[in-house]
């Protein structure tokens, strides 16, 4: 097996979505903890949580404009039929995304009128939690083999049918609780405070319960109703390998969580939902929208995806520094000691 | 629509880090607490409309394809290429703001200021790269089309088409001179009431100075353009100056209601020879007509007109307020002094945008019934999902919802002076300036 071009773009776009979930996914999270913050806390985790996105939210949320200009660039016939089959529930996560960052935003610089930043941490809230849930929708259809070229047999069949199943509702759900998880980890390394701390710590105890009852349904699920998915999980060659790694990670991720060691847990968790990723991927390589696309049929002509990743290597140049030089200012450890 | 409305906050997005920089550069240098009021302000604006303008952005690159997925197919491969570079260089904008905007106190002051400097730049540059994919649908180049598919591609060459340079230079100054001469505007209102009002002033000054050069210069990028588009879009030009029939010494039409059925334009003012003259600075030249093309390859004639028409007379207006302002520094007068002034330059405030907006509907609309010139057209490209009108009046009415709050919150955060009362009664004229 030897790459080619389109691998290596097909490999980027994994990369970028990694990075989408892995930081902006995280942000959703975070949304979806301000939702949920409750007791006598709430509004100091509220801080923390917006003091934790504040600054890298928009450059985290980049990383997904970069999936879909890589996907249309390179694969073309790919993105048309995405765009044609997920119309209904990309419209909605588009809505979802403008009012989270503007809600976001307006709550921030809203004043003093604290009913209208309340009103609008709502709605950054709740637009967190739907986003998420609905992107997962989206993985599903696709990873079912639902999404193609519409057949003409009615608005249902073409438009909601390759979307609205158990399988696909489950990874939205379980997308929900990767999110959550991620964001409750990160967050326990984000103040210094140990009431605070422990707020986060029995999130992400719950919420990392909450990702493994998930990933149960939908295995349960993708037996049922999504027989490539289940076949890809199983039968891939290396899938195994990679299943014993997430599990491993995460039960390195809750133990690190259940003794407090904070940026172990950190670490372990950005491994297991990459290696949840990645095992997605690899279940469905060399398709591309499976059952019937596959990335060498998608791709776009040799020139193209030659210039692109001449592009990308030189758009890593910048920013890779850059995103470095962004965390290091609002990331480390001394400088969240310096907030609190 | 979601691109008209976008537009408005791409431009400002473009225009304000400017400011922002040079109040804090102007900051930095002389100490003076108001330019600092500025700079945090102006940075504060740059944010919401960041934010905003980002997450209408990603409607827009998914929309695209929501909308128009045949013309993403086909053309993906092609105009990609612009479009990942203004990813990489919007990506450094959101980086550099984030931390211009929460590293007000962890970095150096020159630090700050570079980062403040690299949005202001890298948000040029990812202007320059949507608007180049803009100019290929007009020009499309770079590719050989066989059988309804492109074959052959050269993205560079893509890049590289005949309307980019023309309409990225256009582009850009729209955004300064708009971007300035609100902020100037606004500033230019309240001081009318509030004339000795220091904060205002250097408000005033600071849009002027971004605005007013390239209010003056769009004139000419506007002629560049002009002539480009004649010689690329005849039909495009034709239809801005409701030229029915091809002619030697065509004349320039200032009003007027293009009627497309009997090939006739009412109430218009024509100046003889004057369309010839501007384009091939040559009165007897032949102008091309919409009798050039078939019938059904004409855009709407009216809309392109009265619109061109529009962003002419603004344009004009806006320079003329440039001119003015100019020539009064020149010779040392107090701009915040002459009421008439300030009446002017307040109500140039909107007018960039309107002219924007205006620019938009003649590039856009002009070149209907292609979404690429003269390779495919806006039908065949649409989506076949049913329906559409739902999504367009949901995005529309979360469109117009957001504008109101966005408004909002500039004037409150921005806008309204601010509450330091020994800013109000500052201002000393220099002394032998003023008349």
């Amino acid at each position: 097996m030897s790459l080619t071009a389109a691998d290596l773009l097909a490999g980027a776009i994994l990369l970028a979505m990694t990075a989408y979930v892995l930081l902006a996914g995280a942000d959703f999270g975070g949304g979806v903890w301000d939702l949920f913050a409750q007791g006598s806390r709430r509004e100091r985790q509220r801080a923390v949580i917006a003091n934790a996105l504040g600054p890298v939210w928009e450059a985290n949320h980049v990383w997904l404009i970069l999936v879909v200009v890589l996907l249309f660039t390179c694969f073309p016939p790919a993105f048309s039929r995405i765009v044609i089959a997920l119309h209904i529930p990309l419209t909605l996560i588009l809505i979802g995304i403008v009012l989270r960052g503007s809600a976001f935003i307006f709550r921030s610089y809203g004043g003093q009128d604290s009913l209208a930043q309340r009103r609008w941490g709502r709605v950054f809230a709740i637009s967190s939690l739907v986003t998420p849930l609905l992107l997962g929708v989206g993985v599903g259809a696709v990873a079912a083999g639902r999404v193609q070229r519409p057949s003409g047999e009615g608005f249902v069949a073409d438009f909601v049918a390759p979307w609205l199943t158990p399988f696909a509702a489950s990874v939205g759900g379980f997308t929900l609780a990767l999110f959550a998880f991620l964001a409750a980890v990160y967050l326990t390394n984000e103040t210094c405070e140990t009431e605070l701390r422990e707020d986060f710590r029995r999130r992400a105890l719950w919420s990392g319960g909450g990702v493994f009852v998930m990933a149960l349904v939908t295995l349960v699920l993708a037996w049922q109703g999504a027989p490539l998915v289940w076949n890809g999980l199983v039968t891939a060659p290396g899938a195994m390998p990679f299943h014993l790694a997430v599990g491993v990670t995460a039960t390195i991720a809750l133990g690190a969580l259940w003794q407090r060691r904070w940026r172990v847990a950190r670490l372990a968790a950005v491994a297991q939902v990459s290696g949840i990723l990645w095992g997605w991927a690899l279940s469905q390589y060399p398709w591309m929208l499976p059952p019937s696309l596959s990335i060498a049929d998608a791709a776009a002509p040799l020139i193209t995806l030659k210039l692109t990743l001449g592009a990308l290597g030189l758009g890593a140049i910048v920013l890779l520094p850059s995103l470095f030089y962004l965390f290091r200012i609002f990331k480390s450890k001394a400088q969240v000691k310096g907030v609190s | 629509m979601s691109l008209g409305f976008h537009i408005l906050f791409a431009v400002v997005g473009i225009g304000m880090p400017l400011l922002m920089v040079i109040a804090e550069a102007r900051w930095r240098r002389s100490g003076d607490p108001i330019d600092l009021e500025l700079a945090r302000r102006w940075s504060r604006g740059t944010a919401i409309l960041f934010a905003v303008g980002a997450v209408s952005g990603t409607v827009l690159s998914f929309e695209l394809g929501l909308l128009w997925p045949g013309f993403m197919e086909l053309a993906g491969p092609i105009i990609g290429m612009p479009f990942s570079l203004e990813g990489f260089a919007f990506f450094t904008e959101a980086i550099f703001l984030g931390i211009y905007l929460y590293g007000w106190d962890r970095i150096s002051p020159r630090a700050h200021l570079l980062a403040g400097i690299i949005v202001a730049i890298s948000g040029v540059v990812s202007g320059v790269f949507v608007v180049i994919a803009n100019a290929w649908m007009n020009a499309p180049t770079g590719f050989t089309l066989v059988d309804g598919r492109f074959t052959d591609l050269d993205p560079l060459a893509a890049m590289a088409n005949s309307a980019a340079i023309q309409q990225v230079l256009h582009m850009t100054l729209a955004s300064y001179a708009a971007t300035g001469l609100a902020v100037a505007g606004i500033h230019a209102f309240l001081l009318r009431r509030d004339p000795l009002n220091a904060f205002h002033r250097r408000a005033l000054t600071i849009g002027l100075m971004v605005g007013a050069p390239a209010a003056l210069l769009q004139p000419l990028s506007g002629d560049i353009s002009a002539r480009n588009i004649a010689e690329h879009q005849p039909a495009k030009l034709a239809a801005m100056e409701a030229l029915f029939t091809t002619q030697a010494g065509a004349p320039f039409l200032i009003g007027g209601l293009p009627d497309m059925e009997s090939r006739s334009t009412h109430w218009g003012l024509e100046i003889p020879a004057g369309l010839s003259l501007l384009l091939h600075h040559d009165p007897k030249r032949v102008v091309t007509g919409l009798d050039s093309v078939p019938r059904a390859d004409w855009p709407h004639v009216p809309t392109v007109h009265l619109a061109f028409q529009t962003m002419i007379a603004l344009g004009s207006l806006m320079a003329l307020v440039a001119l003015w302002a100019l020539f009064k520094l020149f010779r040392g007068h107090d701009l915040a002094a002459d009421r008439r002034f300030l009446t002017l330059t307040a109500l140039a405030a909107p007018m960039g945008f309107i002219a924007i907006e205006a620019g938009w509907t003649v590039t856009e609309v002009g070149r209907q019934p292609w979404i690429i010139y003269n390779v495919m057209r806006t039908s065949a490209a649409v989506t076949p999902m049913p329906g559409l009108a739902y999504t367009f009046v949901t995005f529309t009415a979360l469109y117009f919802f957001l504008g109101v709050v966005v408004a909002w919150l500039l004037y409150t955060q921005i806008i309204r002076s601010p509450h330091e009362r020994e800013w109000h009664r500052v201002h000393v004229p220099r002394s032998g300036g003023t008349p």
